[in-house]
């Protein structure tokens, strides 16, 4: 296909679509709208179901039971609304369902604003919710790549059986790129679920979806093979992207819009003389240890850079772990970090001259 | 480029370059020695608005009228008491509309102002914009935003490009598309936009392909925050 230009938010709803997914259930916030107001546009014109729930509460119950019916199902939101959701995420993940949520990071805590943020970061690889569990977490950067990533978080969300979140921004929500969309995967459900409760047609027992366990051995048991799941994803699902890092002494770490930023520093930095490079993680959960620790050995300094006051950086450190020093930039709010005041940092990490 | 009405107003899908365009078409009007008024007039999106250049525009003498909290954290979709004002200036005075139908909506409500002035209406399109790059969706997008406010388009502005990928070729073969949208909508093409930096003019005449449209330079004002200057 050729590529058009697409706003990062059409381009999830697109991609969605073409990833089988045909049940939206959804709230408007900004700067996510966009998704939503596709997906109304686009469901009912190809037999699928948009439907604007009375909250987010809602809408993430209706994803559990579509999910639990068997159906590709998606939902999305910006922080205060993914915060709403995450009672719902819990229950996804309590009852072992696929699902893919989208949260466009806005500034917060509370209402907060709605210029882009990456203040969510400990939520979506902490705790979306209450309970012992992991969501996997892709933090695309791109356009483009957002659309490959929703393909992959409903590909890994039914394999693994657990929600998937998707992890933007504002920023990368509201800008537009050009975009190739992959051939569309025509079946609803490319994976078999015989899990599903679809229906038992008299030919086999109830299937029964649920995440209430009577006794403490039995969700204990449960909960520790979901960990021994966990583990795989770890050795698996790591994704990173590694821009000029073999020889770089000053290593940035960077996901997300503050990645796109801090490659152009890193590019300014390198014209400078310094060996800058950036390592972009992917996947935030699990978080690529692997792609850290390749360079722990010849780099001088690590420095993380985030729109939020440092919540990426705590994994940086547990992968470093002492073995050289990390440092930290920041800006939140919204506001998003100018090249020039990464590049002043690596200045500062390099002791100011080359 | 033809002569336009003093009330100018710029309409077209999210994302099809209007307020790009509505820069470049104030910041043109200005050098030409009018008096400019640049109202923007998106209560719907709060990213990449024209009031985002408002510096820009003042240090060129560019009078700017915003929404009451463009540009600040609140998704409030109010309108200063200003904007009335924007349709009785001396000079030119432009309106950056918000995209599609919902955008629109806002101009309606100065239906009466408007009501007796001569206006032209621009509809601006883009053929590599997802939604509007095939010619009926771009004809009913028209018909929608035309509906919401009230008002009937004068021209159309193709502004077809593909951000860094626009080459040349890509502006030559955007004119098939516009005169195509023009055809179906039954409106005048008034130009076709390139980005000055990136193409020449003699680049897109080199192509060996006919010109048929009037080659209109623009800056890229709207960029995202690691696209250096």
């Amino acid at each position: 296909m050729a590529k058009v230009l697409m706003k990062g938010n059409e381009a999830l709803a697109e991609a969605a679509i073409m990833a089988g997914c045909r049940h939206f259930f959804g709230y408007p916030i900004t700067p996510q709208t966009e998704l939503a107001a596709y997906m109304a546009k686009k469901m009912p014109k190809i037999g699928g179901v948009y439907l604007q729930a009375e909250s987010e509460i809602a809408a993430i119950n209706m994803v559990l039971g579509a999910s639990a019916a068997g159906k590709r199902a998606m939902t999305s939101s910006s922080s205060p609304g993914i915060s709403l959701k995450s009672e719902g995420i819990s229950y996804i993940a309590g009852s072992d369902l696929p699902a893919v949520i989208v949260n466009v990071q806005r500034g917060g805590p509370g209402l907060g604003g709605i210029q882009p943020s990456q203040a969510d970061y400990w939520q979506a690889t902490r705790a979306t919710g209450h309970g012992d569990f992991h969501l996997m977490v892709y933090a695309p950067s791109t356009v483009q790549e957002m659309t490959d990533l929703v393909a992959l978080a409903f590909d890994n969300a039914d394999k693994y059986r657990m929600p998937v979140m998707i992890l933007s921004d504002g920023m990368l929500g509201q800008m537009m790129e050009p975009v190739e969309l992959k051939t569309a995967n025509a079946t609803d459900c490319p994976i078999e679920k015989p899990w599903a409760a679809c229906g038992h047609r008299n030919s086999r027992p109830h299937n029964v979806i649920n995440s209430l366990y009577l006794t403490p051995q039995a969700l204990e048991e449960l909960v520790k093979k979901r960990y021994e799941k966990y583990e795989v994803i770890k050795k698996e699902e790591q994704m990173a992207d590694e821009y000029l890092t073999d020889d770089a002494d000053i290593i940035l770490v960077a996901y997300g819009a503050s990645s796109r930023i801090c490659r152009t520093a890193v590019n300014t930095a390198r014209k400078e003389g310094i060996k800058a490079g950036l390592i972009r993680p992917i996947t935030l959960w699990p978080y690529p240890a692997k792609y850290i620790e390749k360079h722990i050995a010849h780099a001088k300094a690590f420095l993380c850079v985030e729109m939020s006051m440092g919540q990426m950086v705590d994994d940086v450190r547990l992968c470093v772990n002492g073995r050289k020093p990390v440092a930290f930039y920041g800006r939140t709010g919204g506001i998003i970090p100018a090249p020039d005041e990464v590049l002043n940092e690596i200045r500062k990490l390099t002791g100011g001259v080359k | 480029m033809k002569r336009l009405k003093k009330i100018i107003i710029i309409c077209g899908h999210y994302g099809s370059g209007k307020t790009n365009f509505a820069v470049n078409l104030a910041v043109d009007l200005r050098k030409q020695g009018y008096p400019v008024t640049l109202t923007d007039m998106d209560i719907v999106n709060p990213y990449f608005r024209s009031s985002d250049h408002s510096e820009m525009l003042d240090s060129k003498g560019i009078k700017v009228i915003a929404p009451v909290y463009a540009n600040t954290n609140l998704d409030a979709p109010a309108i200063p008491a200003e904007m009335y004002s924007a349709f009785d200036r001396s000079g030119y005075s432009l309106f950056d509309m918000g995209g599609d139908d919902a955008g629109a909506t806002v101009m309606g409500q100065f239906f009466r102002n408007i009501t007796g002035k001569e206006y032209d209406m621009l509809y601006v399109i883009n053929g590599k914009r997802a939604m509007i790059e095939n010619v009926h969706d771009a004809a009913e997008m028209l018909y929608s935003i035309e509906s919401a406010s009230r008002l009937k388009a004068t021209y159309i502005v193709n502004n077809t490009h593909l951000k860094d990928y626009t080459d040349a070729k890509t502006i030559l073969e955007s004119m098939e598309y516009a005169e195509k949208v023009s055809e179906a909508v039954n409106l005048p093409i008034l130009c076709t936009t390139y980005p000055v930096s990136m193409i020449k003019e003699q680049e897109i005449s080199a192509t060996g392909g006919i010109i048929t449209q009037h080659l209109y330079p623009v800056e890229v004002f709207v960029k995202t925050p690691w696209e250096v200057n």
